[in-house]
């Protein structure tokens, strides 16, 4: 038999299995904690603390890595949670281009996050990479939810193409070298595209109809759109 | 951003893992295609062909009306002069000329290719078609080509022929092997759950392999026999179970027959037998049988390599052979799972897309089976078996068939010796292509129907493992095309009035919906599967008899369909074509991850700029003998014919073989493969072709593309550097 611990959540008490994370143990009690790199399909890593709560110590726990314990008091809207969620998208506002980003963009809203708030400190700058036939790489929009990176890897592609390359700020994806994509280990499985929260990774179709293309002329851009039409009919 | 104007929820129409997939359409175009997170088999994953790679369906080149040829004086093989035609005029002609060849030579001289690719539904129709009307049973398709070897082993030793576990119990193995199966590059998604089964949880895996494919870089044990020896290193594997009394007795007791006698025939099948033959040393066959047979959940998984040979029943049988003596069959995480090629393979053979079978394998020449379908279709019905695929080209070789309808197939591509094919289909007075692109056959053909695409039609497929999920129409059908069903039900119609019969359940369907309630009253195994059940579930794995059964993720629980399970005494030896002096190399055939059989579907998307040109695998000792460097030209000959490619050198290939992927009209690997088939199962050695190599210069009319070299060109590298 699993081991079982209480703990409560917003006043109500609940009891689960040892190894629940916070996060879970709060769904099932229906109460909806905020998240942004968080996915349910994949390993949580408490990247953006977006999801941090309140359980009554000096930090705050991220919901999402963080297991049920015995005798846990947890608050997840309190005064500090709120103000804590607010700044880190109100930072994440500040350097990254969130415009196709809607789930962010609503949880500021929630939260009455000022995307302004931190204007003029310093932006990501990446160059957009159109390397492949497949999909783009605009890392403006990236937030470093490490999605990507762990599709990648162990929790689906076991590509290893993609990993974070930099420090810091200047902590962003890449590949191994700064190859392009076309020399790396990726097999263009895509599961980075889609489980991406911003448009950082879209689909090249995608991108081109953005961009106003017409289908037809999407379709005349690869060499497989034009093989095989004079020939045919 | 964009926003979708629609999602559409449908089944990927490439390989048979049979992914979920979200076409994303903005004014009818597919932008963007997603997987969802929560929904079997693939749980939020696709490959490269499923997410990037359906962009075929707006191809300008797609067949937008009925075409009828004009040229048809100067032979077959002339480029094809096509003129427009009305639906009515075009299947007219060929209702006329079925019935015209029908009646002069008999039934038996129309040979018919169902489809893989095509939806149960759509094959159902057809088959009742050619059966019904037509009054014969040729009707087959390229599962022939694919998994005849395994399907004959799997029918003479349990009596069924479909993957016994399902794509879910993978995650949970303990152990598993996995044999003439490519598996990243041909089911990608399958791979991904074989990784993790053993980066998570533990499990090991042994490859029996002759070439260097990824998986070998997660496996416990890799043992690289020679190309065609598949049969003495299970042979010896079943030899050391024996001797180590590894065996489970109970199961051999109550759920097998025939073990004495194989045990008695296995005392020559040492591992020092087998390591003298196949290569693989004596020890690594001991520690593979040893793996295999103490796991407590221990699966085998096959493609090709073992079933494309003239011996791929025979390796098939010495598989089973394992399986059962070791009891590894008929539980979760267990099982004997030919990994199936095309989306609906399994369901075409299923809807009774087979010369000798109706739905769900019910025997044409069994007499109630017959008077079933004779009471309820309400005509008369050929009790002989029809051709098989490969004996259809021989067929029309030699004229004793003379006209042939191929639904989504491209037998030039795809049937072994090329030249033979296209001088066996040159003499036939019929051919009619019911296709969404006229590829390799349909140049030859006098009629060509333009058919929908998986993107515009409804029905259902059937994947690999059992599961029949649905395919949804999303966007509007090009020009005049139609889907499939709806063609063949028009053309059975149209029969039905020249001939003056009327089938009593008709060809008057309205939706593909109604023709799987008449193949749900056809077949108890389909009679717990209807289309609302899938629309809640997702997709039910049959059999499933009943709307309360849950449908069966594993077969052969309690008891095997012909009883019990069958030991077969295998003997180690091949007919195949060994290289010699003048042919010294073993040319094998496949796939490679960005294409998809004859590349009808792939050539014509966006894969095609990641694998633009056929390459020939050579081992780098090889190459270096030959005087070759990566990206030359050369000229690979057989017996039959001959191809020029560049060459690609890689330690994936083993000494002695080469490898060429079969996608390419410009340089067709099946150009320089044998027709020999397997007896009992009739599927052509495509992993065995004696050829040689010459370095030649390019040919003349090559596109500005090849200028690259060839390592520029996509994503062609050496795989193995790489992994």
């Amino acid at each position: 038999m699993t081991e079982k611990v209480t703990l409560s959540i917003d006043g109500q008490e609940i009891t689960v299995p040892r190894g629940t994370s916070l996060l879970e143990a709060a769904a099932e009690l229906g109460i909806d904690i905020p998240v942004v790199c968080y996915h349910p399909h994949l390993s949580a890593n408490g990247l953006c603390r977006v999801c941090s709560v309140d359980g009554g110590m000096r930090v705050q726990l991220a919901a999402c890595v963080t297991d049920c314990q015995e005798g846990m008091k947890i608050q997840t809207q309190s005064e500090n949670v709120r103000i804590g969620r607010r700044t880190i998208l109100e930072l994440l506002a500040s350097t990254v281009d969130l415009a196709e980003a809607p789930e962010v963009l609503q949880l500021m809203e929630e939260y009455g996050a000022d995307g302004g708030r931190f204007l003029g400190g310093k932006q990501r700058e990446s160059p957009v990479y159109d390397d492949n036939p497949f999909y783009i790489r605009d890392y403006n929009q990236c937030i470093n939810c490490w999605r990507c990176v762990q599709v990648c890897a162990d929790d689906a592609q076991f590509a290893f193409a993609l990993n974070f390359d930099g420090r810091g700020f200047e902590t962003k994806i890449g590949t191994f070298m700064g190859d392009g994509m076309m020399t790396t280990t990726c097999v263009f499985c895509g599961q980075c595209v889609g489980v991406c929260p911003t448009g950082a990774l879209k689909p090249k179709r995608q991108a081109l109809l953005e961009q106003g293309i017409d289908p037809d002329d999407i379709s005349k851009q690869t060499r497989g759109g034009i093989r095989n039409i004079s020939k045919k009919t | 951003m964009m926003k979708a104007d629609q999602v559409v929820k449908t089944t990927c129409p490439y390989c048979g893992v049979g992914c979920q997939m979200n076409l994303n359409l903005k004014d009818g175009y597919i932008y963007r295609v997603d997987a969802p997170f929560d929904v079997a088999p693939n749980y939020g994953m696709l490959c490269v062909k499923g997410r990037f790679g359906t962009d075929y369906v707006k191809h300008p080149g797609r067949v937008k009306t009925p075409l009828i040829r004009m040229n048809r004086s100067e032979g077959r093989s002339a480029k094809p002069e096509w003129r427009e035609a009305t639906w009515d005029e075009a299947l007219d002609l060929v209702a006329d000329e079925m019935i015209r060849i029908a009646k002069t030579y008999g039934g038996d001289s129309i040979a018919s290719y169902a489809s893989a690719k095509a939806t149960n539904e759509d094959n159902y129709v057809f088959q009742k078609l050619i059966r019904g009307l037509i009054g014969t049973n040729n009707v087959d398709h390229c599962a022939r080509l694919c998994h005849a070897g395994s399907v004959t082993g799997l029918q003479l030793s349990i009596g069924s022929s479909a993957m016994s576990n399902s794509i879910a119990e993978m995650e949970d193995l303990e152990a598993f092997i996995i044999t003439g199966s490519n598996t990243t590059e041909t089911h990608p998604v399958i791979a991904n759950f074989l990784k993790r089964s053993i980066r998570r949880n533990g499990a090991k895996l042994i490859v029996v392999d002759p070439r260097r494919i990824e998986m070998t870089d997660f496996a416990t044990l890799w043992l690289r026999q020679k190309p065609g020896t598949d049969v003495a290193v299970f042979q010896a594997m079943a030899h050391v179970i024996v001797k180590e009394k590894l065996y489970d007795d109970e199961f051999i007791a109550n759920r097998t027959e025939g073990f004495k006698d194989y045990l008695e025939s296995l005392e020559q099948y040492t591992p020092e037998w087998a390591e003298n033959i196949s290569g693989v040393p004596a020890d690594s066959i001991r520690e593979a049988a040893r793996i295999y047979a103490k796991a407590g959940r221990a699966a085998i998984y096959w493609g090709m390599g073992i079933s494309q040979s003239t011996h791929g029943t025979d390796n098939t049988l010495s598989l089973v052979n394992l399986a059962l003596m070791c009891g590894h069959v008929g539980k979760a995480g267990t099982g004997l799972n030919p990994l199936r090629g095309q989306n609906n393979v399994q369901g075409c053979s299923d809807s009774g897309g087979l010369p000798n079978v109706f739905t769900a394998y019910q025997r044409v020449d069994a007499p109630d089976v017959k008077a079933k379908f004779e009471d309820h279709w309400g005509v008369n019905l050929n009790p002989m078996p029809g051709l098989t695929a490969t004996e259809m080209v021989s067929g029309a070789y030699h004229k004793s068939v003379r006209g042939m309808f191929v639904m989504g197939e491209n037998p030039i591509m795809s049937e072994p010796n090329q030249a033979h094919t296209q001088k066996a289909l040159e003499k036939l007075e019929l051919i009619v292509c019911q296709d969404i692109f006229i590829n390799e056959t349909g140049d030859m053909a006098d009629v060509i129907l333009p058919a929908t695409s998986f993107a515009e039609k409804d029905g259902t497929f059937t994947n690999t493992d059992r599961r029949v999920q649905r395919c949804r129409a999303a966007v509007k059908p090009v020009g005049q095309s139609r889907p499939d069903w709806e063609i063949i039900s028009d053309l059975g119609r149209r029969i039905e009035k020249r001939l003056g019969i009327k089938m009593s359940t008709g060809f008057d369907y309205q939706s593909p919906e109604e023709i799987w309630e008449e193949m749900r009253l056809m077949t108890p195994e389909f009679w717990g599967i209807d289309y609302a059940r899938i629309e809640r579930e997702g997709g039910v794995h049959w059999p499933c008899p009943s709307f309360d059964h849950p449908g069966t993720p594993f077969l052969f629980a309690d008891t095997f369909p012909r009883g019990k399970g069958r030991f077969w005494e295998v003997d180690y030896g091949t007919d195949s074509e060994q290289p010699d002096e003048e042919y010294p190399f073993n040319l094998s055939t496949g796939r490679v991850l960005y294409h998809w059989s004859g590349s009808t579907m792939t050539g014509r998307s966006s894969l095609e700029d990641a694998y633009p040109e056929a390459t020939c695998e050579i081992h780098p000792d090889d190459a270096e003998e030959l005087g070759l460097e990566v990206g030359d030209w050369v000229k690979v000959s057989s017996r039959r014919g001959s191809v020029k490619l560049r060459i690609l050198i890689t330690g994936r290939s083993p000494r002695g073989t080469i490898f060429i992927p079969f996608h390419f009209a410009e340089a067709a690997a099946n150009a320089l493969t044998l027709d020999k088939v397997d007896t009992k199962a009739k599927i052509p050695d495509y992993k065995n072709s004696a050829v040689k190599i010459e370095k030649t210069s390019p040919p003349d009319d090559l596109d500005d593309d090849y200028n690259l070299p060839l390592i520029e060109r996509g994503v062609i590298k050496d795989p193995v550097q790489i992994h």
